[in-house]
């Protein structure tokens, strides 16, 4: 159980932030670049003093400046993946992951065995004598993963942990951190800009914008009731899960999608609320996925209203006041949502 | 691809420029008695000079590198008033006239110094006009050159390395060990090859602060000097010495470590 208030001022930024994450649940800290994520993550893993409040793991208190307390950071409990990973480059992979166990006092044979049981459990036991230059952005962050892990903290923090990566090793990368995030057993708390990474990865959100959350809760009661415009457009999709063949995707929920793209295996479909249109009828003309249902939410949010669809799919369509008027749209009235199969974009889970 | 002529004026400047490189150069290898060099070079008052300068040279180099990385480290790290004044004395010897250098030297170090007569009257040390002066004299002038190439590549170096080393749980002795100075080594190595350098070509300070005394103090650029006057022969076997030991470590370093600047 991680509980931490942090406070800290850093040249233009003022950050005051709490958060609490169970070892039960994988936490995501999101927000824009420069909203003081990564200064939250210094901060808990002690690499910064903080100015004000406390931060205690698992009954531990770390800091606590009402009192003086301030542990140092090598003495906490918690593992951090950089971002980048900063694998030290004079070191070899399994000589990066024995480091940590170096560290606490593990003679160096065996620190080398268990660093090798560590890059074994993450199926990179073959590059454990590569330098960490000739390493590929996956291999780099799974070594990093081992090296974070090897000296069994309490806490694993992750900065970014897919955003040194290129597009298209993204996928399979997340596919694989998410089950290696699975697999530890302490608290999880991982730090990212990405949407579309947080809603995959974590189980609660908490949104921070510019040193503040501004939300916190399910992945599900995020994106479904963002509380502002600007979460709204930062996580405000519609996110849904199946299983795709040839481009047809068999939500878990019931019904089929199509999308433009051929793909196949366990997807995500993302669905920007812009993306879907409604009617006051079916519609006529190309859309390849048009239902009906019934609008059990409209909410007025400054020039948008978004209007949560009920029915086959659940959705979350955002559209003019006026055109709430024109459909003579009101809660718990008949609507026939569609979107075409080009505004769904699809990414392997 | 761009081929750039130069203007005429500039050809006939560089080309004046070079010249005034490689003439004296050149006036040393006419100069050069071919068939007695290999005897020149065997005497003993030359191998005398040469060894004593490895030892004077080396022996500098190290007590550099030992003063001078924690100084490098903590004008690179460590924020206190008048470090930029700090910084700046600590690195005037590199344009003080070495003569002034030898002079102040001796007011410190010598028997009625500021701190050498405590060392005669207290402990019976007398620094000058012996091989530690020489080896004192040679590190005055070339630490500096150590210190601000190690600063420029700590402060160059990802301090992130340094945390993430941290978070693994270790502690600030060890960080700098295991982290810190494996990857400003080459920033090391540059700075302890200048520094050598340095210290093996020194002169003017040597000579005030430690006199030229055969097989004690009188280094390779001192025994040059010295034979100038009597056997001009000798003196261009023992430069052009000293000139290829220069070169070879210039060639050496020239691409992979200079580029660090």
């Amino acid at each position: 159980m991680l509980s931490a208030n942090v406070s800290v001022r850093l040249g233009v930024l003022d950050l005051d932030v709490s958060l609490e994450a169970s070892a039960a649940e994988v936490v995501a800290v999101l927000g824009p670049n420069g909203a003081g994520k990564t200064t939250l993550l210094r901060a808990i893993a002690g690499l910064i003093p903080i100015d004000a409040g406390r931060i205690e793991l698992d009954g531990a208190v770390l800091d606590d400046v009402a009192r003086g307390v301030h542990v140092p950071a090598e003495l906490r409990p918690i593992g951090v993946v950089f971002q980048d990973y900063l694998l030290f480059p004079h070191l070899t992979a399994v000589e990066n992951v024995a480091f940590g166990l170096r560290a606490h006092g593990v003679k160096s044979g065996e620190a080398r065995a268990r660093a090798m049981e560590w890059l074994e459990r993450l199926g990179i036991a073959a590059h454990a004598g590569s330098r960490p230059q000739a390493l590929s952005g996956g291999q780099a962050q799974r070594v990093a993963l081992a090296r974070a892990l090897a000296t069994n903290p309490r806490l694993l923090l992750l900065d970014e942990p897919l955003a040194a990566l290129d597009a298209s090793a993204r996928g399979e990368v997340r596919r694989e951190l998410k089950r290696h995030l699975a697999s530890f057993s302490g608290v999880r708390v991982l730090i990212t800009h990405d949407p579309l990474e947080a809603l995959a990865l974590a189980d609660r959100l908490v949104i921070v914008e510019a040193g503040r959350v501004v939300q916190r809760g399910s992945a599900a009661e995020v994106t479904a009731r963002p509380r502002s415009r600007y979460v709204a457009d930062l996580v405000g999709v519609n996110l849904l899960r199946g299983t795709a063949h040839a481009g047809e995707i068999a939500l878990h929920a019931g019904a089929t999608l199509r999308a433009a793209e051929p793909v196949d295996g366990e997807v995500f479909a993302v669905i920007h609320p812009r993306a879907v249109a409604l009617h006051r009828a079916h519609p006529e003309g190309s859309p390849r996925n048009v239902w009906r249902g019934r609008a059990a939410t409209v909410d007025l949010q400054g020039d948008r209203v978004r209007v949560r669809v009920e029915g086959d799919i659940a959705i979350v369509a955002e559209v003019t006041p006026a055109a709430v008027s024109e459909l003579a749209l009101a809660e718990g009235g008949e609507v026939w949502a569609s979107v075409k199969a080009t505004e769904i974009a699809v990414y392997p889970t | 691809m761009r081929r750039d002529r130069p203007p005429l004026a500039f050809a006939i400047l560089a080309a004046i420029g070079v010249a005034f490189f490689l003439l004296p150069l050149l006036g040393l290898l006419y100069r050069t008695p071919w068939n007695t060099a290999l005897a020149e070079l065997t005497a003993s008052e030359a191998l005398t000079a040469l060894r004593l300068s490895l030892v004077v040279s080396v022996a500098a180099t190290a007590l550099a590198l030992l003063l001078g990385i924690p100084l490098a480290w903590i004008y690179a790290r460590i924020t206190f008033p008048g470090r930029d004044l700090f910084r700046a004395l600590t690195t005037l010897p590199m344009i003080l006239p070495p003569v002034v250098g030898g002079v102040a030297l001796l007011f410190a170090f010598g028997r009625r110094g500021l701190v050498g007569q405590f060392l005669d009257a207290a402990f019976g040390i007398r620094i000058p006009f012996t091989t530690a002066g020489a080896v004192l004299a040679a590190t005055f002038v070339a630490m500096p050159f150590l210190v601000l190439t190690v600063e420029a590549g700590l402060r160059s170096m990802d301090r992130r390395y340094e945390d993430a080393a941290r978070t693994l749980g270790a502690s600030r002795s060890l960080v700098f060990r295991r982290v810190t100075l494996p990857l400003i080594a080459p920033s090391i190595f540059a700075g302890a090859v200048l520094c050598w350098a340095r210290a093996l070509g020194e002169f003017g300070a040597t000579i005030t602060f430690a006199g030229s005394l055969p097989g004690t103090t009188q280094t390779l650029p001192l025994a040059i000097y010295n034979a100038l006057e009597t056997r001009p022969e000798g003196a261009v076997v023992l430069s052009l010495l000293l000139l290829a030991v220069s070169l070879a470590i210039l060639v050496a370093m020239r691409d992979r470590y200079l580029r660090a600047f």
